[in-house]
């Protein structure tokens, strides 16, 4: 599972460098994202955009990962293709999370 | 006259249908064979996001809970008919019986709760019955057989 991290304005931005987050790769994910978010800033973007596909293993797994970051951080989502988009739609997960189009969006949102 | 009319309602897709050794690597193996197997439909990223995700989540579920042990992991046949009202697939393994004898209802969970109570699984059902029509599960024998018919590529 390969993530590339960044700090941006304490902001801790997480891309996912894979095509798919399913069933077969849903552990890693979340292991890798306690890993990567694990004492960083409260704030947590995780950048889907070269993601095209996620199951409900998926989708647990980045719920997981928002629960493991608990109440005094958040996670925002940016970047969802339209495959991405729809499981959190057809699930109401969307309205769990801070979805914005783009990275930037998100950004230009989150950093004050 | 009759056959005339049967030549002008068939699909350009010839029925088929395959197996895969059950795995977890193995879903992501059968998901392509799958979608190249569709591909003189020319799906739309939307229909074929919904055959995607439907079949993904029934296989998962197989490699899940029907063989839950890797060890003794049998065959998943897949089998898919192209009919005027969309895709009809025919999901058999020879694993565990669905708990019950029938396919789960796939509630919503409520989304209305605090953090650590959120649902991380569940979903795969609720995707099931949310997206295919015709749902119907079925234990023949030692084998668990799932129908759906997904209304995608519809003929007019």
């Amino acid at each position: 599972m390969q993530l590339a991290t960044k700090t941006e304005e304490a902001l801790r931005i997480v891309s996912v460098q894979e095509e798919r987050i399913d069933a077969a790769v849903a552990l890693e994910f979340k292991d890798a994202m306690r890993v990567e978010t694990d004492g960083g800033p409260d704030t947590v973007v995780l950048d889907l955009s070269m993601v095209e596909f996620i199951d409900s293993s998926g989708l647990g797994a980045i719920v997981a990962a928002m629960k493991h970051l608990g109440t005094e951080r958040k996670m925002a989502l940016a970047g969802l293709t339209p495959t991405v988009e729809r499981v959190f739609q057809l699930t109401r997960m969307d309205t769990v999370f801070s979805v914005f189009t783009t990275v930037d969006g998100a950004l230009a949102e989150l950093r004050h | 006259m009759v056959e005339q009319e049967r030549f002008e309602h068939m699909s350009i897709l010839p029925p088929f249908d395959f197996s895969v050794q059950s795995s977890e690597l193995a879903v992501r193996e059968a998901l392509q064979k799958l979608l190249d197997a569709l591909g003189p439909l020319d799906l739309g990223v939307e229909e074929a996001g919904t055959v995607e995700l439907v079949l993904a989540e029934a296989l998962n579920n197989i490699v899940e809970h029907a063989y839950p042990d890797q060890n003794t992991a049998g065959q998943i046949a897949i089998s898919c008919k192209h009919l005027s009202d969309g895709l009809h697939f025919k999901v058999v393994d020879q694993g565990k019986e669905m708990p019950d004898g029938q396919a789960p209802l796939g509630m919503q969970a409520s989304l209305d709760v605090d953090l650590n109570d959120l649902p991380e699984g569940g979903f795969g059902w609720f995707l099931i019955q949310d997206l295919a029509k015709d749902v119907s599960y079925q234990r023949v024998g030692s084998a668990n057989q799932l129908s759906m018919r997904l209304a995608v590529a519809l003929q007019s």
